[in-house]
């Protein structure tokens, strides 16, 4: 990865968020999840969102899919801000892979239904061939078009919920803990193929995680939370060099080793 | 033998090769696993046989189970050409048996189509939309939830007369909310999903979302409820026969048979235990075959 | 170092409609008086085999093994009667989330008083007492508070630490700790085993630690079994778990990304069906 000066995703932003918060419940049992979150993500980088449970990383990505309804502050994306509706446009240059690959299929639905539902609700035509390339994309041969999830273990599952987050052809992906399910020696294909489609495909990547070492390998930049909030964005390689200035980035580096 | 093998091995490829292929092969593991329990393959035989001695009730039948023959009232079980013995007009019980099995199969057919059908259609859209909706709706289903059965019976045969239709109908109106509760509480819990999530993201709008992702989850359930019920929903039925609000004589229904024969009860008890014996074995025989089918579809309901 | 439990051959089948699965396959190890960390991917039978030293694993699942004895005892000999004498009392465990170990409806120090009074005749006085020291060895600071309170109002850290406590009450010989730590933000994980650790050492107990993290149970526990498709792989001394040798571990510590070791792509491990076919390792010291 080209580290410089001049970094490509620096001319033109992607997401911007400006302070953002997203709260649940009313009145007295209201829950502030997200407090006055700030930043943005560039056309083409890798931005990390690292926080513990509670920390309001998932909450920031339901707040920017339209998942979490009750949200104030200003997000941008490609430079025209998102509403309290989002127009059918907006799912095909933002998609989301969720956590649980357990629960992120539909358990009646094959592989083939899956695809070929999303195909269709997007007005592609040809979707028997996009369906077969979209399989081939994600490195999941032929064979399991027509398996149901049970049939599917927890890396191929999840290689199908990607399928279907790049079936709309999207520039940003959204990635909520996309490994935190599977085993180590699955995690690695993942995270590979991952890298891979960005390359391939020039994607923005928002990526929330709890685990630092994820963050460090996938992202170029990231944020750290606590309790809702955003105490501190670091550069990666600030984050390989234990470089942290706030007391808590600074204890979850030393957590981490 | 060669062709069988490949059909087997065809219905349990590991990667199917078609859509249809994936769902046959799916409907054939579910019947696998059904198959594996010997007390709903009984419930399951029993209804078989139901279903076959109803379609060839003229063929079974020894006799007309209209025609009486005073002469030959209250013949006792094996009186010769009257097997289960004859009733207080000298009809024949068994022949009278074979053609009730008939109005009791188009009972549960139509109250198995309406009540959970109307069920899920409120149930569902009501824990979807939530807000005004689903309070209106459930107050809706609270109301006819209050309703007995059998006084809700006596108010449509004082209005629309007695006979068959009506009483089905007013079993429906009072079996249906509890299948719109169950849809409810499902839909509740599916809709905070992963997967209802992701689908919305492809901008589904809610009635896509209800009909092919919620339906499909909550009809398991739904089979199971209806299943089991259907015992209660005969007894019903046979209930309102007995007070003379169901099927009309000579209609050889069996509830109606029931009643017929009370009188005799204590010198020719089998003019309503026979009767009684065909109900009993057919509401065991579903309860039998919902059991079998909540642990092939719902397993964990089951432990 | 004495040894507290001798482990030889054990298998974990299961028979189902498609045959019979092996979970466990062969395996034997020795426990002494250390922190012996099990390690492997989902389906490699480790928690089968915490599970099956304490016959926690019902029919149709059949545990079959030379022996497993707990200080001379063999465990498959003893009825259930015996067996739940030692279940709690001498070999104790620990599993993932508190949140489905403790009861939601006892106050939880209802819950540890009836887990001491289960193994030890003792008054009610009594047993609240020692639930409270045992709380505060586990550096729960407000332990009268936690007595009082229900399950559902601790954090998964508290609630880990609470079910250490109501384990260790009766004084076992043995931990046996499936995932404690899973479950738990990355701050809090630390907490948990510096408390699990020094209870240990106290008591001089001995640890069975299963986990798939490689990395926590190298830096935690003095041996390592690795496990793989129900057979061990390899045996290791901890703090020499870097210089595996086996191609299953190393594939396993080099398809971690690591902050101090950036790399462009992950590598991925290539099953070799010879790791399954290859007979087990023995853990016996």
């Amino acid at each position: 990865m080209v580290r410089g000066a001049e970094r490509e995703w620096d001319r033109m932003s992607m997401l911007e968020v400006s302070g953002l918060n997203v709260w649940f419940g009313k009145h007295r049992d209201r829950v502030d999840a997200v407090k006055d979150a700030t930043f943005d993500v560039g056309r083409g980088e890798s931005f990390g969102l690292v926080g513990e449970s509670g920390s309001g990383k998932s909450t920031i990505l339901r707040a920017i899919t339209g998942l979490a309804p009750n949200w104030s502050g200003t997000m941008t994306l490609d430079g025209r801000p998102i509403g309290k509706t989002r127009p059918k446009t907006f799912f095909k240059t933002v998609q989301m892979v969720f956590q649980d690959p357990y629960a992120s299929l539909h358990p009646r639905h094959s592989v083939d239904q899956v695809l070929g539902e999303t195909l269709h609700l997007h007005g592609f035509k040809n979707i028997d061939t996009r369906v077969v390339k979209l399989l081939d994309d994600v490195g999941l041969g032929q064979k399991f078009r027509f398996r149901y999830p049970h049939q599917l273990s927890g890396g191929q599952r999840q290689r199908v919920a990607i399928a279907r987050a790049l079936a709309p052809e999207p520039e940003l992906l959204l990635l909520d803990e996309p490994t935190s399910a599977l085993d180590v020696s699955v995690q690695a294909e993942i995270l590979n193929l991952l890298a891979d489609l960005r390359r391939d495909r020039s994607l923005t990547y928002l990526m929330v995680s709890h685990d630092l070492s994820v963050v460090g390998h996938m992202c170029d930049r990231l944020a750290v939370m606590k309790d809702g909030e955003i105490v501190e964005i670091l550069d990666v390689d600030a984050l390989r060099a234990m470089n942290a200035s706030h007391p808590y980035s600074k204890q979850l580096l030393e957590a981490s080793l | 033998m060669a062709e069988t093998q490949t059909l087997r091995d065809w219905l349990l490829a590991e990667t199917p090769t078609s859509r249809r292929h994936a769902k046959i092969s799916a409907l054939y593991h579910g019947w696998l696993s059904f198959r594996s329990n010997t007390m709903a393959m009984i419930g399951l035989g029993i209804l078989v046989v139901l279903v076959l001695v109803a379609a060839a009730a003229p063929l079974l039948a020894p006799h007309d189970p209209f025609v009486q023959d005073l002469g030959n009232r209250l013949a006792p079980l094996g009186t010769q050409s009257h097997v289960f013995g004859t009733d207080s007009l000298g009809r024949d019980i068994l022949s009278r048996l074979i053609y009730g099995a008939r109005i009791t199969l188009y009972i549960v057919a139509l109250v198995a189509l309406i009540a959970p059908i109307a069920g899920l259609l409120v149930g569902t859209v009501s824990g979807y939309v939530g807000g005004w909706t689903d309070t209106v709706l459930m107050r809706i289903t609270d109301i006819f939830l209050a309703f007995p059965r059998l006084v809700l019976a006596l108010a449509f045969v004082a209005a629309l007369g007695a006979g068959i239709e009506n009483a089905v109908l007013a079993i429906s109106l009072t079996a249906w909310p509890p299948y719109a509760r169950i849809a409810r509480a499902e839909t509740l819990t599916i809709r905070s999903s992963d997967y209802i999530s992701a689908i919305k993201l492809q901008g589904a709008g809610p009635l896509r979302i209800i009909t092919k992702h919620i339906w499909p989850l909550c009809i398991s359930s739904l089979i199971v409820r209806v299943t089991l019920d259907m015992a209660g929903i005969i007894l019903a039925a046979a209930g309102l026969g007995f007070l003379g609000l169901g099927a009309q004589p000579p209609s050889p229904e069996w509830g109606a048979m029931i009643s017929e024969g009370r009188r005799f009860i204590l010198d020719h008890w089998w003019v309503a235990t026979m009767p009684g014996l065909a109900i009993f074995t057919v509401s065991l025989a579903f309860n039998l075959l919902g059991d079998g089918l909540r642990d092939v579809l719902d397993p964990k309901a089951g432990e | 170092m004495s040894t507290l439990l001798d482990v030889r051959n054990l298998w974990v089948r299961f028979p189902s409609r498609n045959g019979v699965f092996d979970a466990v396959r062969g395996v034997s190890f020795t426990l002494g008086r250390e922190r012996l960390g099990i390690v492997g991917e989902s389906g490699s039978g480790k928690s089968m085999t915490g599970r099956a030293i304490l016959r926690l694993i019902r029919p149709p699942g059949i545990v079959e093994a030379d022996q497993i004895s707990l200080e001379g005892r063999d465990l498959l000999k003893l009825s259930e009667k015996d067996m739940r004498a030692v279940r709690g009392q001498r070999i104790s465990m620990v599993m993932q989330d508190p949140k489905f170990s403790l009861n939601p409806v006892m106050r939880i120090g209802d819950q540890i008083i009836e887990a001491y009074r289960l193994h030890n005749s003792a008054s009610k006085a009594e047993a609240y007492v020692k639930s409270v020291e045992m709380l505060e060895a586990v550096s729960i600071r407000d332990a009268e508070r936690v007595m009082r309170a229900y399950p559902h109002e601790m954090s998964g850290g508290m609630g880990q630490r609470i079910m250490i406590a109501m384990m260790l009450i009766p004084n076992p010989e043995i931990l046996i700790a499936d995932e404690p730590t899973s479950a738990l933000d990355v701050s809090v994980q630390r907490q948990v085993l510096d408390i699990m650790d020094k209870l240990v050492k106290e008591r001089g107990m001995g640890l069975i630690f299963i986990s798939h993290d490689l990395n926590l149970v190298a830096d935690f526990c003095d041996r390592v079994l690795i496990m793989y498709a129900g057979r061990i792989v390899e045996v290791c001394d901890a703090d020499k778990l870097h210089d595996a040798k086996h191609p299953y571990t190393r594939g396993l510590l080099n398809s971690l990304p690591r902050l101090d070791a950036p790399r462009e792509r992950l590598e991925v491990l290539e099953r070799d069906p010879e790791w399954s076919e290859a007979p087990s390792v023995s853990g016996t010291v």
